[in-house]
């Protein structure tokens, strides 16, 4: 790690009890096993059921940070973007959108991490602790992106 | 010309909520009603289940408030193995959940309060919609918004050191706890960088108190009439009166604050309380059967709490309590506003507990779980921080789940959310021609200040539509907007 190598977040969020809505929480837990046996220190995860104001705070020491959410968008297994800030307040406070998070956490703090967003397309939602196959192999492909990405910007930095 | 107004969701509230207003052709309120949309099934599903996968499962109700369901499954899951109703588990584990407990409570109100309700309160209920949100309580007021996420932060911080994990913690399991503090937990939050410390913490909960009470004094008359109506409340509280968000006796008081139920064991509550079923929500209305359906119904929450309790068992909430006392001449405050009060009065004593928690030995050391006798059934009952949360589990001796039943702290302010809507709307749009964004703000404050939790906890993106319809006296469809 060179001290060019930015500080990343994988920040995966929702309900692992809710069959495919915990996608991004399966993904960081995945990553974190890659992670250590890659020695990228660098890179951190964390999970949580839902973003919320605090994760503002968490945002804030990352120079990268990488949202991981199930989707019903329209999208074909997933689908990776760049993130932009938003001060588009949604329908509840109780729980907000990444790119709600990224513009507190820049008036809060002025400081504005470089952010993404990787929508991976989920299925079923209802009271059950196992995802549906076709989202499992959603998220594989997704992880398997996922950790290339990774890959190339911390090689690029070295 | 008679309308039917409808507001769908509920801004700024959990789940999906629908307000309908029906105005008769001279304008006047015809009828108002919260409908709850939103079917979820749960005690059904639990059944077949065993009964100690409940503090972990319960946890998938509620992405907001799972560490309330944890508790309160687990405090039933108790009694079935035998180690009583709250009082009956080791210092230990008795210590390690209120800690967990304080920390819930303290990051929800900090949440409520920073976030939720003081857009309203610093630009005004009627003010302009793009302004009334966090986004302009930072550019306007960057301090409080710092404070908000920062206490919302350190409440996190508690929770994770006690329930071992963000998502499906597990520390609270049947007849204790699974974990001690490590020393490295307790000093980090004692002791924390920055903002980071309790001291800190109750630093900004006096001032946030104080922000409150001159916010008060210059707006009596938003504070002190909107939507005030006589209500009954319930919550637990300890046996000697004290108020107690863990564990305690059932007490009720009507709006003169006269006991209308007793300081019962809550392993009966189901002698006392009754549910209706109404054919318009599938949120249930429970009731004080000894008073009946028509009147018996009750607010729990903050305000109930400040309303039962005859006083605070540490010096600095007590302090407060005594001004919230004294400003309602000893009475029950019957104004839905005063929950903002009470819940800052609470965030301030659950700092304090946290601090003497923290500064506890028995929370690193000493034995974890209890156990005695299989029992099968047991109540679990715990103030969550919207009010009285109530898990019921039957069992079979095979250790499976044969009955659940759940009362949570929004269904009990069921028909005072009602209430209130009613009271709003009635004085804001009575015989007005427009309906205005200000006017449809007004009735979701009134609901707001209860705090509702309708949460499905599902939340994948584009699941949010925010719509306002208006309907005319044959149902056709004369305006629609979308919030959000």
């Amino acid at each position: 790690m060179t001290e060019h190598t930015p500080n990343i977040l994988v920040y995966g969020y929702g309900n692992p009890g809710r069959q495919d809505d915990g996608l991004g929480v399966k993904l960081t837990e995945t990553l974190e096993k890659w992670i250590t046996d890659n020695h990228y220190s660098q890179i951190r995860t964390d999970s949580n059921y839902q973003l919320n104001l605090e994760d503002v705070a968490t945002i804030s020491a990352y120079d990268l940070v990488i949202f991981a959410d199930a989707s019903k968008e329209d999208v074909p297994d997933f689908r990776f973007e760049p993130l932009e800030a938003s001060d588009r307040v949604e329908f509840t406070m109780h729980a907000v959108s990444p790119a709600f998070i990224l513009h507190l956490c820049n008036k809060v703090f002025n400081h504005q991490p470089r952010a993404y967003l990787l929508h991976i397309k989920g299925y079923e939602w209802e009271f059950m602790e196992n995802m549906t196959g076709k989202a499992g192999t959603n998220l594989k492909a997704a992880t398997e992106f996922l950790q290339g990405f990774l890959r190339n910007l911390i090689q690029s930095d070295c | 010309m008679g309308q039917k107004i409808t507001i769908e969701p509920v801004t700024r509230v959990e789940g999906h909520g629908k307000v309908t207003i029906h105005l008769d052709n001279d304008g006047n309120i015809e009828q108002t009603r919260l409908h709850i949309v939103e079917f979820r099934g749960f005690e059904r599903f639990v059944q077949g289940r065993p009964y100690w996968e409940m503090p972990v499962l319960v946890q998938r109700l509620c992405g907001i408030c799972p560490v309330s369901h944890h508790l309160a499954a687990a405090k039933a899951t108790d009694v079935i193995v035998g180690a009583g109703t709250g009082e009956g588990l080791t210092p230990t584990g008795e210590k390690m959940r209120r800690l967990m407990h304080y920390g819930q409570m303290f990051q929800s109100h900090s949440l409520h309060f920073f976030h939720l309700a003081s857009p309203d309160l610093l630009f005004g209920i009627e003010s302009d919609p793009f302004k009334r949100n966090i986004i302009h309580v930072a550019l306007e007021h960057r301090d409080l918004a710092v404070q908000g996420v920062m206490m919302r932060k350190y409440g996190q911080e508690v929770i994770k050191a006690t329930a071992g994990k963000k998502i499906h913690g597990t520390g609270a399991i049947p007849g204790g706890i699974n974990k001690h503090l490590t020393e490295e937990e307790r000093d980090y939050l004692l002791h924390g960088d920055d903002y980071m410390n309790i001291d800190k913490m109750i630093s900004w909960s006096q001032d946030a108190l104080e922000f409150f009470k001159e916010y008060h004094k210059k707006n009596k008359a938003v504070i002190d009439q909107f939507a005030e109506f006589p209500s009954s409340y319930l919550s637990l509280v300890r046996k000697d009166g004290a108020l107690d968000l863990y564990h305690g006796v059932l007490r009720a008081v009507d709006t003169e604050g006269k006991k209308i139920l007793h300081d019962v064991d809550y392993q009966e509550y189901y002698k006392y309380i009754d549910e209706e079923v109404k054919s318009w929500s599938y949120m249930k209305f429970p009731y004080l059967k000894e008073i009946g359906k028509k009147t018996g119904w009750y607010s729990v929450g903050p305000l109930a709490r400040m309303n039962t309790a005859e006083f605070i068992d540490t010096p600095l909430a007590q302090k407060e309590f005594g001004f919230f006392k004294k400003y309602n001449e000893g009475k029950p405050s019957n104004k839905p506003m005063h929950a903002h009060w009470a819940r800052l009065i609470e965030i301030l004593h659950s700092a304090e507990k946290i601090k003497l928690l923290l500064n506890d030995p028995q929370l690193m050391e000493g034995e974890l779980v209890t156990k005695g006798n299989k029992h099968l059934e047991g109540v679990g009952l715990i103030e969550a921080p919207r009010g009285t949360l109530f898990h019921h589990y039957k069992i079979q001796e095979n250790d499976m789940i044969s009955m659940a039943n759940l009362i949570v702290s929004t269904t009990n302010n069921n028909q005072p959310m009602n209430e209130a809507v009613n009271q709003v709307a009635t004085r804001v749009m009575t015989g007005k021609k427009e309906i205005t964004e200000g006017m449809m703000n007004a009735v979701e404050v009134a609901i707001r200040a209860y705090d509702p939790c309708l949460s499905c906890a599902t939340h994948a993106m584009g699941q949010m539509p925010l719509e306002f319809e208006i309907f005319d006296h044959e149902n056709m469809l004369i305006e629609r907007k979308f919030k959000g």
